[in-house]
């Protein structure tokens, strides 16, 4: 959705007001779609987000249903449908049957334009292998229907929750793959990026590690974490994150660990002949690859 | 990233062929990229002064080069206040060797109240009473202190050939000491051997580094940069190795280091840290008009960074724009 940003086109939308339109959207900027499918509207007051899925589409299912469970009156996710993971059209067949909006990331934007590789932004040797087996498995297994859905995916997504003027991207508002750390984030760069964008709430993904601040005077910035691979943390549980209307106007958001069954991840995985050092993360729930791009803090956290 | 390159007229046309009579071409100015957003922030605070001397430093620092003098504490705290205003996501800090600047850690203090900091060392200043005061002023803050260790070989022959008698053993005893608080230090190494004899290479250095205790080393391979005494040591640049005009149509600016960084000295801001001293690369005496203006692709150092991409960055920013 390019251009101007456009107003929600099923009844039922959530209709943001008109000065918003004027003031606050930028170029390539979208609205939040309707609620959860086959709902009618309720009062927006919990939404349910989902970081990268990575073609986990085993946590993406149980996602949902907790997400549900828990009253979110709507879910979106933050991109990055594809890598990892095995069987990459589930994951897309799921968000579409649900209906859950998606935000462009540099998985999708790779494999919707059929890229030579997956705009990861890795450096190291080691990291850029695996990477590519990763993304020449998720592009030669997306389907031709699924790769022109996700390239109308929107940069950014806009939506209010109460009083609140939410922004949700993948990476940082301003790029697609920048990676934002909590180690490397300063405060006032995210206060910056408020202000720029004219938004109280940042909402975004790519690290794969939750995480959150709050702005100063402005509102918070909120990293969902993934649902594709576990924190690096020893535990096998991935994350996403439900926000929700404060009675003040503020937001609350709560980062949701969700145990699924990782055990037939692996499985499938192998049976993929996947690599073994992706199937050890599912199991182990630390991190194996990709890791030079992880700032000091970040790294040290880990086994590896 | 995909800026505006500020002095590039795209779709200029040149003739082919120059017709009888007409004037000698005259050679075009180099090309210019704006400053994107400063993401970077490069401070020499040890000017060029360091306690070695290596054949390979593109700045020539040494005891005795005082072209660069140290910067204070209260001009660091200066710059800090102007950097949160421009959005500054990290803090390099660079030489010489810093720790001869005797206010480095209160320095970093300021820093790390802000944002994270790097610190490009050589790390054979590195007693452990400093070693055990940089990891608390690291587990005050809420970011990350980098420290990028130059080790320019795996054995002490090999290193010891570029930086000194005695440093190798010098600096793995500092890796050591770091990793002992809990550091994971950034070994960083220019190549020095043909390009297909990285991996090997990197596995040696990985297999000397457990050795010391550090079983998972990080470590960045730089190019050389064919200036200063590298230019001594090996050689200088040719004369097709120069950014032209022609080379950026296309290319993603966001890889200049340029369109994200400014170098802060004792003596004025500069385009980068590759450039200290280059008066093309000399912007303004204040950070503030230097973020504004555009930096120069005038040295043939500058082919390095279009060729192998911001390669000073801890993590070099990721290839593709923002579609």
């Amino acid at each position: 959705m390019g251009g101007r940003a456009a107003r929600p086109s099923r009844p039922g939308g959530i209709a943001p007001p008109e000065e918003i339109v004027d003031r606050t959207a930028g170029p390539g900027d979208a609205w939040l779609p309707g609620p959860w499918a086959g709902e009618r509207e309720p009062a927006l007051g919990a939404v349910a987000v989902f970081g990268g899925v990575y073609s986990n589409h085993i946590a993406l299912r149980a996602a949902i249903a907790d997400a549900k469970a828990r009253g979110a009156d709507q879910a979106l996710c933050l991109g990055d449908l594809g890598a990892f993971g095995p069987h990459p059209d589930r994951t897309a067949e799921l968000l579409r049957e649900h209906r859950v909006p998606v935000v462009r990331g540099n998985y999708d934007d790779s494999v919707a334009r059929g890229l030579p590789d997956c705009q990861c932004g890795y450096t190291d040797a080691r990291d850029n292998r695996f990477a590519a087996l990763s993304y020449e498995y998720t592009l030669s297994r997306t389907s031709l229907t699924h790769r022109q859905w996700m390239a109308r995916f929107p940069p950014r997504l806009r939506f209010r929750l109460g009083p609140a003027r939410v922004l949700a991207f993948h990476g940082s508002p301003r790029r697609m793959n920048e990676f934002l750390w909590e180690t490397t984030t300063p405060t006032h760069f995210l206060e910056a990026m408020a202000e720029r964008y004219r938004a109280d709430v940042l909402v975004g993904t790519h690290t794969g590690l939750h995480w959150s601040r709050s702005i100063p005077g402005k509102g918070c910035y909120i990293n969902v974490g993934a649902l594709g691979r576990p924190a690096n943390d020893g535990r096998t549980e991935v994350w996403y994150a439900i926000l929700r209307a404060g009675p003040d106007g503020s937001i609350d958001h709560e980062f949701v660990p969700l145990a699924y069954d990782h055990e037939a991840l692996a499985a499938e995985m192998a049976a993929e002949s996947l690599p073994p050092e992706f199937i050890e993360t599912i199991r182990t729930g630390w991190w194996t690859t990709c890791l030079e791009v992880l700032p000091a803090k970040e790294r040290a956290r880990g086994a590896f | 990233m995909t800026g505006a390159v500020a002095g590039v007229q795209r779709g200029a046309s040149r003739p082919i062929h120059r017709l009888a009579g007409e004037p000698p071409e005259r050679p075009r100015p180099s090309p210019t990229v704006d400053l994107e957003s400063l993401d970077e922030l490069w401070i020499q605070v040890s000017g060029t002064v360091c306690n070695l001397r290596c054949r390979h430093c593109f700045i020539s620092c040494s005891p005795d080069n005082h072209s660069f003098w140290f910067m204070t504490r209260a001009q660091v705290r200066e710059v800090l206040e102007d950097s949160r205003s421009l959005g500054v996501k990290e803090y390099y800090y660079t030489g010489g060797e810093p720790f001869m600047n005797r206010e480095l850690e209160g320095i970093l203090e300021d820093t790390m109240a802000l944002g994270p900091a790097t610190v490009l060392t050589n790390a054979t200043l590195i007693p452990p009473r400093r070693a055990r005061r940089l990891a608390e002023i690291a587990s005050a803050s809420i970011y990350s202190l980098e420290l990028r260790v130059s080790l320019d070989g795996v054995t002490p022959e090999d290193n010891d050939a570029i930086r000194g008698e005695g440093t190798h053993a010098r600096c793995v005893e500092g890796i050591r000491r770091l990793v002992e608080v809990g550091f994971l230090p950034i070994i960083t190494a220019m190549r020095s051997w043909p390009e297909d004899e990285t991996d090997r290479v990197l596995a040696d250095f990985r297999e000397d580094l457990a050795r010391v205790g550090y079983d998972r080393a990080r470590i960045k391979i730089l190019p050389p940069i064919r200036i200063g005494e590298e230019a001594n040591r090996t050689r200088g640049y040719d004369e097709t190795e120069r950014v032209t005009h022609e080379m950026l149509h296309g290319y993603d600016l966001g890889q200049l280091l340029c369109t994200r960084a400014r170098l802060v000295t004792a003596a004025g801001v500069y385009a980068c840290p590759i450039l200290l001293g280059y008066p093309s690369a000399h912007l303004a005496p204040t950070l503030r008009r230097a973020a504004a203006l555009p930096a120069t692709l005038a040295e043939s150092a500058c082919y390095t960074c279009y060729v192998s991409g911001a390669i000073c960055s801890n993590i070099a920013p990721s290839a593709g724009a923002d579609r």
